[in-house]
């Protein structure tokens, strides 16, 4: 059986997509995503237990199923059950796997590594496979099957939930979500201070958009962690970048890659994020950015 | 609270990478040495849980006789103790790496409260090490957390998930995988790196094993070099970006 851990968020929806090239794939649904047209078969898990995330009960219903391929998202959960399966089985985790095919016996994979900026060739053997799908890797795509769902209830005792999420504090209301975000306005150590990035907000505003940042300036404490985009930091895919005094180092390129465009403002023609952009201008972002929300405002924006 | 925390040498990679000549690995010829991001957190943490509840700190890797670099480092930001247990310097898969670091964690003369990871490793990323070495030892574990607290034997551990978090409650001994932002890491101080200097490093000789996962070769992915079109240069581009904003229709016409 090919098997796919589907979560509650759009990477799920791009593995179920992935894992249909090794063949019939059934899907083992947590949480209530519809997966619809994706596949023929999906498994709902039903547990009176399991009305909250316990990475090693969810590893445990995937083992119950003895799956010979298991595909998961490349996310924090997906990562995270998969290495309990890997664990528990011995067996060998291929993460954010970016393009696979059959080979007899053997996948062959390819596979990022450093976030991105460099890639693996491998091949994986032995039963079970167990590969993670790279977020944005490739599009989410139905491909019109029907789909039966049905429930599935995996045997769980009580050493499946000795990590459980006991509670969850929600994000304060009407705080843009960096990762879905339509518009990211992302600046660098070019913004100068903490109160540079007011502008910034201001035109993230303005075009419905979310604030982001370079590692310079979440380590210089100007903005939260949770607003860095790159290696270690967030995987951003807008239809719009707006980098501002951010040089384009290959850590924080790899965090904007699933951004459609790019538009870069910086004093330096030669930073090498000019080479990705779509659009520039080039100057300092302190005359630049004003400049832009006052026409915006001017058009009645 | 012994406090143990593991770290990984990597290259300090630039602006490009550049290949062997073989496709087998980084060309470091010309490249300094670090450890991740999540990683430089992990021993800030290890330090001010030792500080704020006690205790002591010991930094593990698993690496060539050159990672001592990297186990200096951590002790001269002030972990007392390191442990290096030393290859030739070729990749060793998770599973071998897991392994081998399990072995000795058990092999110390006192047990671990708490083990610290970095969520991935900068250059292989495999996000599994941590998981892995708690399922040897027996220890409940969580990853990717941001924010640890500690009371009356509990851990308790939070995550980003959806622009919130989650918090998850773990009884000690246990495995924690970190990430970049659960604090701020201190810079070492010169007395630390004298110290340091003098503590000597404990090493082992770890077992190799096999992996079905065999890697045939790196490669740097193809660039996407766009097409550039300047805007400007200064305030007077302004009109010609909102109406770049207007054609992707995020604001009116
Ligand atoms: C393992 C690892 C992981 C990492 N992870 C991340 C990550 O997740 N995210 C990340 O961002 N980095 C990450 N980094 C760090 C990365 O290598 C760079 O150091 C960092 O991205 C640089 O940030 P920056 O572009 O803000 O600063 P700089 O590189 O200093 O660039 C500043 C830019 O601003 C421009 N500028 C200056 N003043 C002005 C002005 N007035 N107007 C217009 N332009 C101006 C300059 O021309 C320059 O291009 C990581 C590094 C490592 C080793
Ligand atoms: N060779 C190593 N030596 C010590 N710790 C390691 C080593 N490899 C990985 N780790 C630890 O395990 C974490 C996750 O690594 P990985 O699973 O390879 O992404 C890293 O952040 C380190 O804390």
């Amino acid at each position: 059986m090919i098997l796919c851990l589907v979560d509650n968020d759009p990477v799920s929806l791009e593995a179920l997509t992935f894992a249909r090239r090794f063949g019939e794939v059934e899907a083992l649904v947590f949480g209530d995503i519809d997966v619809g047209g994706y596949v023929a078969r999906a498994r709902r898990v039903v547990h009176a237990r399991l009305d909250e995330y316990a990475p090693t009960a969810w590893a445990q219903a995937v083992l119950e199923l003895e799956p010979e391929i298991v595909v998961a998202p490349g996310t924090d959960r997906g990562h995270e059950v998969l290495a309990h399966v890997a664990a528990r089985i011995g067996a060998p985790l291929a993460a954010n796997v970016i393009d696979a095919s059959v080979d007899s016996e053997a996948l062959q994979l390819t596979r990022q590594r450093w976030g991105g900026s460099l890639l693996e060739e491998a091949r994986l053997t032995g039963t079970p496979k167990l590969l993670t799908v790279a977020p944005h890797a490739i599009d989410a795509e139905p491909s019109g099957i029907t789909t039966t769902v049905e429930d599935f209830t995996p045997t769980l005792g009580d050493e499946h939930f000795r990590v459980r999420v006991m509670r969850r504090e929600e994000p304060a209301a009407g705080t843009a979500r960096l990762d879905s975000a339509r518009v990211v306005v992302g600046g660098g150590r070019g913004v100068g201070s903490k109160e540079g990035f007011a502008v910034l907000e201001e035109l993230a505003k303005l075009l419905g958009g979310a604030v982001g940042g370079s590692r310079v300036v979440t380590n210089l404490g100007w903005r939260p962690h949770s607003d860095q985009v790159g290696q270690t930091g967030a995987r951003i895919a807008p239809d719009l970048y707006i980098a501002c005094g951010v040089s384009g180092a290959i850590q924080h390129i790899v965090g904007c890659k699933g951004a459609k465009r790019i538009l870069v403002i910086n004093k330096d023609q030669n930073a090498p994020i000019v080479a990705r952009a779509d659009w520039a201008v080039i100057g300092d972002l302190h005359e630049i950015v004003p400049a832009i929300v006052a026409e915006l405002r001017k058009n009645g924006a | 609270m012994k406090v143990g925390v593991c770290v990984k040498r990597v290259p300090e990679t630039g602006a490009r990478i550049t290949l062997t000549s073989d496709d087998q690995a980084i060309d470091t010829s010309l490249l300094g040495f670090t450890i991740s991001p999540h990683e430089e957190c992990a021993v800030e943490e290890a330090l001010r849980i030792a500080e704020r509840h006690g205790g002591s700190t010991t930094v593990l890797t698993l690496g060539p006789a050159a990672a001592s670099e990297q186990l200096k480092n951590a002790m001269a930001m002030g972990i007392a103790s390191a442990v290096l247990l030393e290859t030739d310097g070729g990749d060793w898969s998770a599973e071998a790496t897991a392994a081998a670091l399990a072995e000795a964690m058990r092999a110390q003369p006192e047990p671990f409260d708490l083990l610290l990871f970095g969520n991935e490793a900068a250059d292989s990323g495999d996000y599994q090490v941590g998981v892995r070495v708690a399922h040897t030892l027996g220890l409940p574990c969580v990853t990717g957390i941001k924010g640890i607290e500690i009371d009356d034997g509990r851990l308790t551990a939070r995550r980003e998930a959806g622009g919130g978090w989650e918090i998850f409650e773990l009884p000690l001994p246990a495995v924690v995988t970190v990430k970049e932002g659960i604090n701020l890491p201190r810079y070492a101080s010169i007395q630390g790196r004298l110290r340091a200097k003098k503590t000597p490093i404990e090493r082992i000789q770890p077992q190799p094993r096999a992996s079905a996962l065999e890697t045939i070769r790196l490669v740097v992915p193809p660039e996407h070099e766009t097409h550039v079109e300047v805007l400007g240069a200064g305030a007077d581009a302004a009109q010609r970006v909102v109406a770049v904003f207007r054609e992707l229709g995020l604001v009116g016409l």
